[in-house]
């Protein structure tokens, strides 16, 4: 299949590809844990990190099918999203965030100075498994998985934790429990990411998961459209292309896109797709579309316009 | 650790500490106003290091003039951040005007680093490093200054929020943005002001952190800036004696854990304490409980 593929598109095209739908894999974790409900955390690269390593040393020391280490990632960055997740039952906010924010930065400094993750070196040979088409069906798995949870019992109760926590807890909905799930399902979804992304690049640097990552991420959310998984699909793809496309200026390129980030910021406050309903939008311009085709008297619903 | 040793490493501490506690101050006069962590608040503090370092290497002026125009740079430098990437965003949702302030950042670090370099650029030795002995502690003519500086400059705030009217609407703002508003306080003028003071500030940081050290670099807002919001959040973040206490906390801390040897995790440690403040009490040492209406 890989195959096929090399033969119709140009390797860099494929590579990129590949990193959006790794990063889109992370961003919905993040869009679960702060778009859904509404818990703000700054530290998402973390869980992104922890199971990279967790995938790459599973691979490399027992030798595990890649599948199984990719999935183990995942596990232990759920641990740690449960851990995460016990202080938001005391902070709230702007606090939660800046508490997600300090563990981040623990981690990428223990990371650092481990002796098995090859501390500030790096880790390097890990085996490249990590193909197009995996990453693209697991980023439609997750998304969904997303769609499903939404819409589930379970998600609703996250929104309403979102809209208004003590509403919610008045209607008997623990708060904590639906908190800790939300930040271990979110973190699952980051380290699955991030044993994907350890099987790309085939090399692992604990700065490639510093705050400056974590922010990425949650740019990816918010501008998408803070809550709407097209929105952070959208996000993904357009702030992962935009360095890319951005090549052409050479130096200038972080810079431009620094000011893009403001430019689209102010213009689209709630986000590119913040407050679009995409599906009654969709029905419309299908709506429209066939009425030209038809030019008749009448709406479609039997009544005259 | 012998006593000797203990007040040595009290006296580094409060050394960087208090050039944290320069910095915090603009985190938490801003939050404290406009409930936004301003996350491009490093890098201005980056900027008024560099515009220092250019103004005595190039033009070769005194160091108390160049901490001057620095500060003057940087209060421009805010102001117009302000306007044109966080006022548009005044009411929309609280994570848009965020997301635009590390977008700001970015922009200021790539800036920086396409327009110098990315490695540390030497701060020349300004002042003479005479080190005085007093009993037991030695202390540099720039540790010195950097006290001395650091604490005119708090007391010239505190004068400032506490004396001046435009202080009064600062405060009446930072109590309650719509009712200041409407007792026809300039809530924008307000902002804009908060946003220099709070630039000034880090700038002076900047400068006597380049003295100190002798080296700048682009990417020197990151840490810093990361470890003053720290020191915001862990004083109470909105409370102005909270920043000082804060910063001064975790310079101190963080030269203990070095003098421990804990080198190798000297960045963790502010944000360990973080944690850990945060835990035990949510809105940081002199931070006001928040009161919610059900």
């Amino acid at each position: 299949m890989e195959e096929l593929l090399r033969q119709y598109m140009n390797l860099y095209y494929i590579q990129v590809l590949t990193l959006i739908c790794i990063m889109m894999i992370a961003a919905l974790g993040l869009h679960l844990i702060t778009g859904v409900t509404g818990q703000l955390s700054f530290g998402h690269a973390a869980f992104v990190g922890i199971g990279a390593y967790a995938a790459a040393l599973s691979n490399i020391h027992w030798g595990l099918p890649f599948l199984i280490c990719v999935l183990l990632g995942g596990l232990a960055a759920a641990l740690a999203g449960v851990l995460v997740g016990f202080p938001s039952m005391r902070l709230t906010g702007d606090y939660l965030g800046i508490a997600t924010l300090g563990f981040a930065e623990i981690v990428r400094v223990i990371l650092m100075n481990m002796d098995i993750t090859g501390g500030a070196r790096g880790l390097a040979g890990i085996p490249r498994e990590t193909t197009l088409v995996l990453a693209f069906v697991l980023a439609a798995v997750a998304i969904w998985t997303m769609y499903r949870i939404q819409d589930s019992r379970f998600g609703r109760a996250l929104v309403a934790i979102r809209e208004d926590d003590i509403a919610a807890e008045c209607n008997g909905i623990n708060g904590l429990w639906y908190k800790v799930s939300a930040f271990a399902i979110g973190s699952f979804f980051a380290g699955v990411a991030g044993g994907l992304y350890a099987h790309f690049l085939q090399y692992l640097n604990p700065s490639g998961f510093g705050f400056a990552k974590s922010f990425e991420i949650l740019t990816f959310v918010v501008l998408g459209g803070l809550g709407s998984i097209p929105g952070t699909v959208l996000g993904t793809t357009i702030l992962t292309l935009l360095p890319e496309v951005l090549r052409f200026s050479a130096e200038y390129r972080m810079m431009m896109y620094g000011l893009l980030m403001v430019i689209m910021m102010i213009f689209r406050p709630r986000g590119l797709l913040g407050g679009v309903d995409l599906l009654p939008l969709l029905k419309r311009m299908l709506y429209s579309l066939r009425k030209k085709q038809t030019p008749l008297n009448g709406d479609g619903n039997g009544r005259s316009v | 650790m012998t006593t000797d040793i203990v007040l040595q490493q009290l006296l580094n501490g409060l050394t960087l500490g208090s050039t944290y506690a320069l910095i915090a101050l603009g985190y938490t006069m801003v939050y404290g106003i406009i409930q936004l962590i301003n996350f491009a608040h490093g890098d201005v503090y980056m900027i008024g290091a560099f515009v220092g370092l250019t103004m005595v290497v190039v033009f070769g002026i005194n160091i108390w003039a160049a901490l001057f125009v620095a500060m003057i740079a940087c209060v421009l430098v805010a102001m117009t951040i302000e306007r044109v990437a966080y006022r548009p965003l005044r009411r929309s949702t609280r994570l848009a005007p965020l997301i635009s302030s590390i977008g700001v950042s970015i922009f200021l670090q790539t800036l920086m680093t396409s327009m110098k370099g990315p490695q540390p650029v030497g701060f020349p030795q300004v002042v003479s490093n005479t080190i005085y002995t007093i009993g037991p502690v030695k202390i540099a003519l720039v540790q010195i200054i950097i006290l001395l500086v650091a604490a005119a400059l708090m007391i010239a705030l505190q004068l400032i929020v506490k004396r001046s009217k435009i202080g009064k609407a600062m405060r009446a703002t930072s109590e309650d943005y719509d009712t200041a508003s409407l007792m026809g306080v300039n809530v924008n003028r307000v902002i804009s002001f908060t946003f220099a003071i709070g630039a000034a500030l880090a700038a002076a940081g900047g400068v006597l952190i380049g003295m100190y050290f002798n080296s700048v670099f682009p990417l020197m807002g990151v840490m810093a800036g990361l470890k003053a919001f720290c020191a915001a959040v862990v004083g109470g973040i909105g409370s102005i004696p909270g920043a000082v206490i804060g910063g001064l906390f975790i310079g101190v801390a963080e030269v203990f854990g070095v003098a421990m040897g804990l080198g190798s995790y000297k960045d963790a440690i502010a944000f360990a304490l973080l944690i850990l403040v945060l835990l035990i009490k949510p809105t940081g040492i002199l931070g006001q409980p928040i009161q919610r209406k059900v």
